[in-house]
């Protein structure tokens, strides 16, 4: 299971952060990841989706970007990560570019799936990221298996999976959290509560008051943190995967944190109360960060600027990239169903 | 050696094992107590807890985990206790590990094993015949073998295979089939059926515990000096479609014989490939004999008009050989 490590700490980030202490560090390395997913997913949402250029729908994560970051950075190379729709940050610190990310979205060969599958539906087990699949919490018994799978092997590697509120109300969510409870995989399940599924608000998802109150019932550890704080999250993640590492099990972590998009680019959210688009806008999870790293003098404004500015053309180059790879061959139809082609049944 | 279809299987996992660490059983009740039908007993024991996992009752999380274990690297062998409860894994089945491959080139080597089938008084939730839901799954391997010989050799291709494979073991075969069978390795390939009984009159083509059943009409119809193929599919998805319409061009009279119902049936594809590809060498319509459409019923009387039968065959044979 030796892969190299493939996320690359951009040259620009390692650059604005060299020389300062630990601490700077991470923050710049957080500030880089969560706008990168941000500007990526807005330029997905709000201009080439508007333009017609994405095929299907369109997941964004917007204002949740510091669990994927907080938690991906606890992540080691060889954990597996199981992402939700709304963690596009996890593929790039897993060495996922954003033109691949592009051209999955305009159904392109340069995307992970070559056309195969839309928007976040994507993995690679060279990268250890496992695609998710439509239907909710189907990861979580997936991700226990590979978590028992690493304790069998004698790993020190974990599994980390992701899921919304809305997902820990399917059956599959109990019983992949049961089973890897029972067995002690190590496995961290972390829940970002964005207080919606789709158009249902978590009251009538559920009628306990935290995603957190379900883990005594499964006999594991749970903690709520602050998923607007990428500090906090990080923090939290690391407590629950040096739990599952070192043997005792699996670990659930609620990030509170809101979802300040529709459900996906087609859906408005006029149900959404006005009131918590601007509460939960004045806690948006990269402004806090910025003001993190001004007010401790780990990097100034100018600083942050060029590190939208350098994002931005970057992700000018990837989609023009992304635009110029083909689309799929139909020829590769019938293609990778199963690993040896079995005898065609579409011809004569 | 003579072995029972039962002990078949079992020596087909014992034996895929030992040649395999990464080989390994989850499912209900098949440590300690070694299986309902005893297929793994003795396993926990010789192997111990790492490598026969006793799961909750959660048939979807057991598929679930077998899928994440074969994504890092393990051949996971998952058990239903009845093949009738594979319909809480569904979405697992058919969503998650038959699509991992098309979607992003992720192998997915499980088998899912369990007995499915009538003929033991089960009822309506532990006597069905679950294969034509898989059949209609791309990415999903359906395996139905009917004789202790291809029991074993299935089950290890089954384990030795990139792709996911539904491995449906006959419960009424399990104790009634012994025969001989060669000692120590060897496998048989998915997807490729077998002339059970070669005929020159009319073909029957089968699986499972049908094929025992198609075997008595031929006899008795063979004292008619009527002379009846029996094609053993031994997979149902993929079809062996070259053995299907060799059979059919072969004698131009075909029975399609299942003991899963009518309606969905993979009967009706295989009618309709023979229709559209030998056409010309049929010398009678295709004659499907099945279960009704019906749940699998409970009470002796009315299970037993539920299963096709030998006189059903041995009549329907001799009509359309005299068609």
């Amino acid at each position: 299971m030796v892969v190299p490590r493939s996320v690359n700490l951009p040259e620009l980030t390692a650059r604005f952060s060299q020389g300062a202490d630990p601490e700077a560090q991470l923050a710049l390395r957080f500030l880089h990841y969560m706008v990168l997913m941000r500007e990526v997913e807005d330029r997905i949402e709000r201009k080439l989706y508007r333009q017609g250029k994405i095929v299907g729908g369109v997941y964004v994560g917007r204002g949740q970007e510091a669990i994927p970051v907080g938690t991906g950075m606890v992540a080691e190379p060889d954990d597996v990560l199981f992402p939700s729709h709304r963690d596009l940050a996890l593929y790039f610190m897993r060495g996922f570019h954003p033109r691949e990310i592009f051209a999955q979205y305009m159904g392109r060969v340069g995307g992970p799936t070559r056309g195969k599958d839309g928007n976040m539906h994507m993995g690679d087990m060279k990268r250890k990221v496992v695609a998710i699949i439509s239907p909710m919490a189907a990861s979580v018994p997936v991700a226990a298996g590979a978590a028992m799978a690493l304790k069998y092997r004698g790993s020190r590697n974990i599994a980390f999976v992701f899921f919304g509120d809305g997902a820990t109300s399917r059956g599959d969510w109990h019983e992949g959290i049961n089973l890897a409870a029972v067995q002690k995989a190590p496995l961290v399940l972390i829940c970002n509560n964005n207080q919606y599924a789709y158009s249902t608000p978590l009251e009538k998802q559920m009628a306990c008051e935290h995603v957190a109150d379900r883990g005594r019932g499964y006999g594991i550890p749970a903690e709520i943190v602050d998923g607007n704080d990428v500090f906090a999250v990080y923090d939290a993640a690391r407590r629950a995967a040096d739990h599952a590492r070192c043997g005792l099990g699996p670990y659930l972590v609620e990030c509170k944190t809101f979802r300040m998009t529709g459900h996906s680019a087609h859906d408005p959210a006029d149900y959404v109360p006005k009131q918590l688009w601007e509460e939960w806008g004045k806690k948006d999870p990269i402004r806090r960060l910025e003001q993190r790293i001004i007010s401790n003098g780990w990097a100034d404004q100018a600083t942050i600027d060029r590190v939208y500015d350098e994002i931005r053309e970057e992700i000018d180059r990837a989609v023009e990239w992304a635009e110029q790879s083909p689309f799929p061959p139909v020829s590769e139809l019938l293609q990778g169903v199963y690993e040896q082609p079995v005898e065609p049944v579409a011809e004569d | 050696m003579q072995v029972t279809y039962l002990e078949a299987v079992r020596q087909g996992i014992w034996e895929e094992m030992e040649r395999d660490p990464n080989v390994f059983l989850l499912g209900e009740d098949i440590g300690v107590y070694g299986g309902a039908f005893k297929i793994t007993a003795g396993m926990l024991e010789h192997f111990g807890e790492r490598r026969v996992i006793d799961t909750p009752i959660c048939e979807s999380a057991i598929v679930g985990a077998a899928i994440g274990a074969a994504l890092v690297g393990l051949r996971p062998v998952a058990e239903m206790q009845f093949a009738d409860f594979i319909t809480c894994a569904f979405d697992q089945v058919v969503n998650f590990a038959a699509k991992c491959r098309y979607r992003w080139n992720a192998s997915v080597p499980i088998v899912i094993r369990g007995p499915s089938g009538g003929g033991v008084h089960g009822g309506p939730f532990h006597s069905q015949n679950p294969e034509a839901w898989f059949a209609h799954v791309p990415g999903l391997k359906v395996v139905t073998p009917a004789t202790a010989y291809d029991a074993k050799g299935l089950i290890k291709a089954a384990i030795r295979d990139n792709d996911p494979v539904l491995f449906f073991e006959h419960k009424a075969l399990y104790r009634r089939i012994k025969e001989d069978i060669p000692e120590g390795d060897y496998t048989v390939p998915i997807g490729k059926a077998r002339v059970f009984r070669p005929g020159t009159d009319l073909s029957i083509i089968t699986y499972g515990a049908m094929v025992y059943v198609a075997r008595e009409a031929a006899e008795i119809l063979e004292k008619e000096g009527i002379s009846i193929e029996i094609l053993d599919l031994r997979t149902v998805f993929p079809l062996d479609e070259q053995a299907i319409l060799a059979a059919a061009r072969k004698t131009g009279k075909v029975i399609l014989l299942h003991e899963d119902i009518l309606s969905g049936g993979i009967g009706g594809e295989i009618a309709a490939r023979i229709a559209e590809k030998a056409f010309d060498c049929l010398d009678g319509p295709i004659v499907r004999i099945t279960a009704p459409d019906t749940p699998v019923p409970f009470s002796p009387p009315l299970e037993e008009a539920f299963l096709p039968s030998v006189s059903q065959v041995v009549e329907k044979a001799r009509s359309l050989y005299y068609y």
